[in-house]
Order: structure tokens, then sequence, then C-alpha cells
């Protein structure tokens, strides 16, 4: 059995927090609950929050473009905040742009974009 | 054995006259043209002259030796200072060499002075040689240090506004210098919380692929982390070049000079924009 990543809502929002080395099965795991609770929560948003995670490979790079698609199609934008430079150059290095995946800097940085998306998409008719 | 005896007798010659160390200190002093001080010269070749004869009555004519590591340990430290103060190889050899002249024989010399005279030439060669190749290994540390010190000042990252930060590049950009730029920009991104990155490529006096290819992984690297990258000072002829080349920005964001771009951010980011400077600029 191995550890799985709790997700906590804050608000209309879902917080990922990566704490973590990540294991593939963790990785699905994770996918599969996220996916569950966006539907039974009904959340706008999903912030994972990466800052501790120091090593990052391939598979892990393609499960947050994954996450994001998902949640997108469930009605919740996704953003990646925290991540490290030498995570962001092994990414780069590894030809994974993470398109689609929203960034930020910060956790705070990360709530408010979503704050500002969600007040910007109520907005329009 | 005629080796040892015949250190022996260059012991003697050495020490038969002071005159020979001042001859010696002269045929040297000659060829520095006078940009080291008699009085130092004559320090430094008294130390040396004492410590080679020394050397000579104790330990033969074996320069690796114990005996002779005082002799080894002044050439070191002389063709150090040499290669400091920037002479250049022969001047520095020459101090060694040069201690062959005084004792050069003459017609009334013995053979067996002669032989003792040919054993310290060769001795003489290998100090000098030695000497060399210290010179040439400080001066490779001088330059090697050099190097490290032009990576270090060339790739400043400055605090432009209020998460806003640039990296004013000068200079041949390579691929360990993209590498040194890459990471100090994205740690300074993660320092001050900068949301803008603008880099400045007005000083870069040619683009080819690869360094645009690096230019453009550090954008995207910045982007994963969540921050913009503007590049800007792109010239004229560059941008003919990366053209021709079918170098493609895509939806990066260039602009001619680093006014302009910070001027982009400033507005992009229009919300966090510091209120007190802005009577100065108001109007933009």
């Amino acid at each position: 059995m191995s550890d799985r990543v709790p997700i906590l809502r804050i608000g209309q929002v879902l917080l990922v927090s990566i704490q973590i080395d990540l294991e593939d099965q963790t990785v699905l795991d994770l996918q599969d609950d996220l996916a569950e609770r966006i539907v039974a929560t009904g959340a706008g948003g999903v912030v994972i929050d990466i800052t501790a995670l120091e090593i990052v490979d391939s598979f892990v790079g393609r499960m947050l473009a994954n996450t994001a698609a998902i949640s997108r199609m469930l009605d919740a934008e996704t953003v990646v905040v925290g991540m490290r430079p030498a995570v962001a150059i092994t990414l780069v290095e590894l030809g994974l742009s993470l398109g689609g995946v929203r960034t930020a800097l910060t956790l705070d940085k990360g709530l408010a974009l979503l704050e500002r998306d969600r007040t910007a998409r109520t907005a329009r008719p | 054995m005629a080796v040892e005896h015949a250190s022996e007798r260059l012991v003697e010659l050495l020490s038969r006259d002071d005159a020979l160390q001042d001859q010696w200190v002269d045929a040297v002093a000659a060829t520095l043209g006078g940009r080291i001080s008699r009085a130092e010269l004559e320090r430094e070749l008294t130390d040396l002259y004492q410590a080679l004869t020394q050397a000579l009555g104790k330990g033969g004519l074996d320069w690796r030796g114990e005996d002779y590591s005082e002799v080894r340990a002044l050439l070191v430290e002389m063709s150090r200072t040499r290669a400091r103060h920037g002479f250049t190889p022969t001047e520095t050899a020459v101090s060694v060499f040069a201690c062959k002249d005084v004792l050069a024989p003459t017609t009334d010399s013995t053979a067996e002075d002669i032989t003792a005279y040919l054993q310290l030439t060769r001795l003489l060669d290998a100090l000098g040689l030695f000497t060399i190749e210290t010179y040439a290994r400080a001066r490779e540390e001088i330059i090697s240090a050099q190097a490290e010190q032009l990576l270090e000042l060339s790739t400043p990252v400055v605090k432009l506004w209020e998460g806003v930060v640039a990296v004013p590049l000068v200079g041949t950009l390579d691929s360990a210098r993209t590498q040194v730029v890459m990471e100090k920009l994205l740690q300074s991104l993660v320092d001050s919380e900068s949301e803008h990155a603008i880099i400045d490529i007005t000083g870069v006096p040619a683009v080819d692929t690869e360094v645009a290819q690096h230019l453009l992984k550090t954008v995207v690297a910045a982007r994963l982390m969540g921050a913009e990258c503007t590049i800007s000072g792109i010239r004229p002829q560059i941008a003919q070049t990366l053209v021709a080349l079918g170098v493609q920005f895509g939806d990066i964001v260039t602009k001619a000079t680093l006014a302009d771009a910070l001027r982009h951010v400033l507005h992009r980011s229009g919300a966090q924009q510091p209120a007190a400077p802005s009577t100065a600029g108001g109007d933009r």
C-alpha cells in the first residue's frame, strides 16, 4: 500500500501539496483521487504545490499535464506552483513544456491567479 | 665515482669566489632591463646560489632529490612572481641559465673542471626547464581564475522594478555561460518572487541557432516556474540572421529595446505596479 497524497479543500479550490518523492503508483492514485474530489466538491480550481519536489522524471511531468487536462474537462483550472529552477531546467531538457498547464511562482500567486480567473469568468455573460 | 667528484669540485668552484655571485646578478640584471630592482634581484639570487651550493654539497647532482627541495621552492616562488609581473618565459629562465656563463671554462681549465662544468650544465638545464614549467602552470592558473571571475561578473541579474528582473547579457554566449545565466535567472525569480524577467541581448555580438535554442529553453523554464520572459535588444543584423536561420521565437514577446520591454512588462502587470513613481511616468 503506497502513501496517498492528501487533497485539501480551501473554498472553491482544491490544494494538492506534494511532500514526498513520487512513485508511479502514487501518481496514478493521485490522478484518480483528484478527479473524484473535483466531481464531489464541484471545485473551480486545483493548485498543485511542488515546492518540496526535488526530482522530477518524464512520467511525473506527463502526469502534471494529464492532470491539468482532466481537471479542465471537469471545469477546474489547474495551477502548478513552486517549481524549483533545477526541476524546470530538467523538464525543459526532457523536452516537456507542459503545454496547457498554468504555473505560478508561489502558492499565494497561484491562488490569486485562480481568483482573478474566476472573477473574469463570472463577469462574462 | 666521477659524479660525486664532479659535484664536490663544483662546490669548490662555486664557493671559491664571491665575485661569481655578483657576475651572475649582473648577467641576469642585464636581461631584465631594470624591471626588478637590483637589491631585490641580489636577494633572490643570493638565496638561490646558497641553496644550490648547499644542495650540490649534500645531494650531488640529482635535482629531484630531497636535498634540492629548497632550490625547487625558491625557483617556484621566483617563476610565480615573474609570471604575475608579466615577464616572458625567456626572462624567467635566463635567471637560471645565466649561472652557466659565470662558470664557463677557459683555456686554462683542467679537464676535471670541464667535466664538472658539463655536469653543472646538465643540472642547470633541468632546473631551467623546471622553472619554465612552473611559470607556465602559474600562467594557466591566472588564466583560469580570470575566466571564472569573468563568468561570475558577466551575468548580473538586476531588479528593474517590483516584480521585474533583467539580465543584460554582454559578450559572446556559449553553452557554459548560457547555463550559468539560466540558473542565475531562475534562482533570482524564486528569490525575489518576480513574475517577469527581461533578457537583454544588446551586448551580444552574434546569435546562432545554438544560442537561440538556449534562450528559448530559458524562457520555457521560466514559464514552467510561473514567470514570463521578454527578450529585448535584438539588433537588426541579428534579427536578419535569426530569420535566415529559421529560428522562431513563437509566442515569446520580443522588444527592440530594454525600455520597450520594461514598458510592456509594466503594462502587462498593471495592477501590481507600485504607486510611488507614477507622478514621473504616470502617462504610460
